[in-house]
């Protein structure tokens, strides 16, 4: 599962600090760490606020919730997020909408679903999920957290491995590699 | 005891109905165990993992409602890895083997496949009523099975579950000759339904009561909904948007105007909010005002709306209101006993509109809130010592201020003493949710004052083991305790295993609890199931009994441990 923002990051501070817990405000500590942490990598936004959106879970708002009422103020943004999904070999291409999915598991078990005719039919070969952004450039799937992937993903593409050869991607995720290879 | 029949006792415990009330009654003596266990029809499983479908069904043979929750509620938070667990399946494959003549099904927070809708839907000729609360794992496809194959299907509520949506077809399945609805809630559902299938849908359903549409559904069908549907108690309005200078929007302030019935209102999933007037005929009767899926209604709009709304009870609103809204509400909502205040957009706290001012507002106006779910800016020690006075009767207090550790804004200090007035005036305290700078202090005012509470919600708080232990030793009705981010290890963990098998579930993550501290539960408490969920791996290459546990999971159970866990939950 792909790792988000600073969720396991705390975490491992946290194992990392000596004792029993009997320091005073550690876990706040921890916390505020974090934040300041956050607050020299960025420049813009209110500081300390910004870097709580990396903590796991808080505010304790529910995902549904989170996915359908948020910064919607005026309704200029939607919460459907459809992109063109080619898969190499596939006669023609799909379209999904990324809000649907949690995260990139998730989408590939959805992109399993979608191609696993031509995924089963293709003969042992390798794909590799690589997405456009914004700025045009094709990305390989699976660096980013997956809410700045789906703000930033224009269409998405199912390369054969082989094809990818000369331009050195890396090796794909786990995430996405376990389900699509075949 | 036993000079009645068992007919007269049976007679008397149908006016039993409370799952608590039954439950004692059950325990009175072998034969009122008997009798209460025949007669029993409606269960209630705060937990799927503390018994099992096969236990249940022996049971209770005449079982017609089940209420079955799965996952930690924790897991709203994405603190639960999605396959945890809560599958609804093994329940229903029991049930539709077993005899029972099952007619409703109420589920929360557990993982609903295709399969198992369908195999409800074609194993129960009575089933009436199915309804999902925050539940995943099906499709529209599931949905389709429903509709076809429950030929007296009552109610279908779908509550913020997420489904995979492909698109319309299922509303198409309910035949011409099912008009046996009453309830109909599909707002989660994000694609396209058939519009025609819909008003015929409605059109044949007299009974229907409650119906809550999805953001797909445009502004002229609600009007020909509410036309055919004039008898609505609740209503859910989709997408809420057109022009106010239209031949449709004057159908629809007739269509309204019909609707003398409606006494709960929610939705507003797309709005345009100089379109409300509509509304307001409606609002005098309303009880319930559900806005909090509506970010496109603030400010005056806003304001307008709920001065209309004299007689609420209950309002779920976004913290756009701001605190100047809420002084509108303060003033004209004399009967209000539930508000909740959610965050409008929770990544940029520092323009959250509500503070400690609205909330105190709310408490000098609205005498009879007794129930609170609050997410604000900030909050100040006095406030909270303010609305402890001004509201004694909470029985939900839920405070989630957007900053976790921030202390009081005007004093510096942290929110002990606040808190601390909330759990001494309000003697009826069910449920707390903390948040700010805390110290253990507040732990101890709890556990001294807090008698009643039953669920309490604790994160980047205290200073020591002794807070986890001032709760553990004071609050004897505690059922639900979950921790996160707090400085609670092994020795508050151990001080007193047998607690937890009083309690229904204890959750404790990035805590300073260790494996062998859980271990040690585990050895002491056979009746627990002591559950580490540790996706990282660690688990498996580091056995160490000093290792910090990342999340534990504990509950009490009759059935052992479970089998369905995925690799990365160890029970111990």
């Amino acid at each position: 599962m792909a790792k988000e923002g600073l969720g396991l990051e705390i975490t491992e501070l946290r194992l990392g600090l000596p004792g029993g817990g009997t320091e005073k405000n550690e876990k706040k500590r921890v916390f505020s760490e974090i934040s300041e942490e956050e607050e020299n990598e960025k420049s813009n936004g209110p500081p300390e606020l910004q870097s709580k959106s990396q903590v796991v879970g808080w505010p304790p708002v529910c995902s549904y919730r989170k996915k359908n009422s948020f910064g919607d103020k005026d309704g200029s943004k939607t919460s459907k997020f459809y992109v063109k999904v080619s898969m190499d070999g596939a006669p023609f291409l799909r379209k999904i909408d990324l809000a649907l999915h949690k995260g990139y598991s998730d989408l590939a078990k959805a992109l399993e679903k979608l191609f696993g005719e031509a995924l089963r039919d293709a003969e042992s070969c390798e794909f590799v999920p690589i997405y456009e952004d914004k700025d045009g450039d094709w990305m390989l799937a699976g660096d980013v957290p997956w809410e700045m992937f789906i703000e930033s993903c224009k269409r998405l593409r199912i390369m054969k491995k082989a094809d990818a050869k000369g331009f050195g991607v890396l090796q794909s995720r786990e995430a996405l590699n376990g389900t699509l290879k075949e | 005891m036993n000079y009645f029949p068992d007919e007269v006792l049976e007679h008397v415990f149908d006016f039993i109905t409370s799952h608590k009330d039954r439950n004692s009654v059950s325990l009175v003596c072998k034969s009122w165990y008997k009798i209460e266990r025949y007669s029993r029809q409606r269960v209630f499983i705060g937990n799927c993992y503390s018994i099992s479908p096969e236990r249940l069904i022996a049971r209770f043979p005449g079982l017609k409602s089940l209420t079955l929750k799965g996952k930690p509620h924790f897991a709203d938070f994405n603190l639960v890895p999605h396959d945890w667990g809560g599958f609804v399946y093994p329940w229903i494959e029991a049930l539709a083997k077993s005899r029972i003549g099952l007619e409703e099904l109420r589920l929360k927070r557990m993982v609903v496949s295709d399969e198992s809708l369908e195999l409800l839907s074609k194993s129960f000729v009575n089933f009436k009523s199915l309804v999902l609360v925050s539940c995943e794992g099906f499709t529209t496809d599931g949905l389709a099975a429903i509709a076809a194959n429950c030929r007296f299907l009552r109610e279908l509520d779908l509550q913020e579950n997420e489904v995979d949506d492909h698109r319309g077809h299922w509303l198409s399945c309910f035949p011409e000759s099912c008009t046996s609805l009453i309830s109909l809630n599909f707002a989660c559902l994000r694609g396209e339904v058939n519009l025609g299938a819909l008003e015929r849908l409605v059109s044949r359903s007299p009974n229907l009561k409650s119906l809550r549409l999805n953001r797909a559904v445009p502004l002229d069908t609600l009007q020909k909904l509410l036309m055919r549907a004039p008898q609505l108690v609740d209503l859910g309005i989709g997408s809420y948007v057109h022009d106010p200078f239209s031949e449709a929007y004057n159908k629809l302030k007739i269509a309204i105007q019909r609707c003398k019935s409606i006494r709960s209102l929610s939705g507003f999933l797309e709005v345009a909010p100089h379109c409300m007037s509509a509304i307001y005929p409606i609002c005098g009767n309303l009880t319930f005002l559900n806005l909090s899926y509506a970010p496109g209604l603030h400010g005056n709009k806003l304001m307008k709306l709920i001065q209309h709304c004299r007689k609420l009870q209950r309002l779920w609103i976004l913290d756009c209101i701001g605190d100047k809204g809420l002084g509108v509400v303060a003033l004209t909502c004399k009967e209000l006993q539930e508000l909740r205040v959610f965050p409008s957009d929770p990544f940029e706290a520092g323009n959250a509109a509500v503070t400690e001012e609205g909330l105190v507002l709310v408490s000098a106006g609205c005498t009879k809130l007794n129930s609170l779910l609050y997410f604000c800016q900030q909050m100040t020690n006095a406030a909270l010592i303010t609305v402890a006075k001004n509201c004694p009767n909470f029985i939900r207090f839920r405070l989630c201020i957007l900053d976790p550790i921030k202390p009081d804004p005007v004093t510096n200090q942290p929110l002990d003493e606040g808190f601390g007035a909330i759990v001494q005036s309000c003697k009826g305290l069910k449920r707390l949710s903390l948040s700010g700078l805390l110290t253990d202090q507040v732990f101890l005012y709890i556990g001294m004052y807090a008698e009643q509470l039953e669920m309490l919600s604790i994160a980047f708080a205290a200073d020591s083991d002794k807070g986890m232990l001032y709760v553990l030793n004071g609050c004897k009705k505690l059922r639900k305790l979950e921790i996160r981010d707090c400085p609670f290890g092994d020795s508050a963990l151990l001080e007193d295993v047998g607690k937890y098998e009083t309690m229904r579930s204890l959750w404790m993550s990035s805590c300073e609890v260790t494996l062998g501290g859980c271990k040690s539960v585990a050895e002491k408490m056979p009746t627990l199931n002591v559950e580490i969920i540790d996706e990282s791996e660690q688990m498996e290459f580091n056995l160490d009994d000093k290792q910090k546990v990342d999340k534990m999971y504990l509950y009490r159970t009759l059935v052992g441990h479970r089998k369905d866990a995925p690799e990365y939950v160890w029970i111990l």
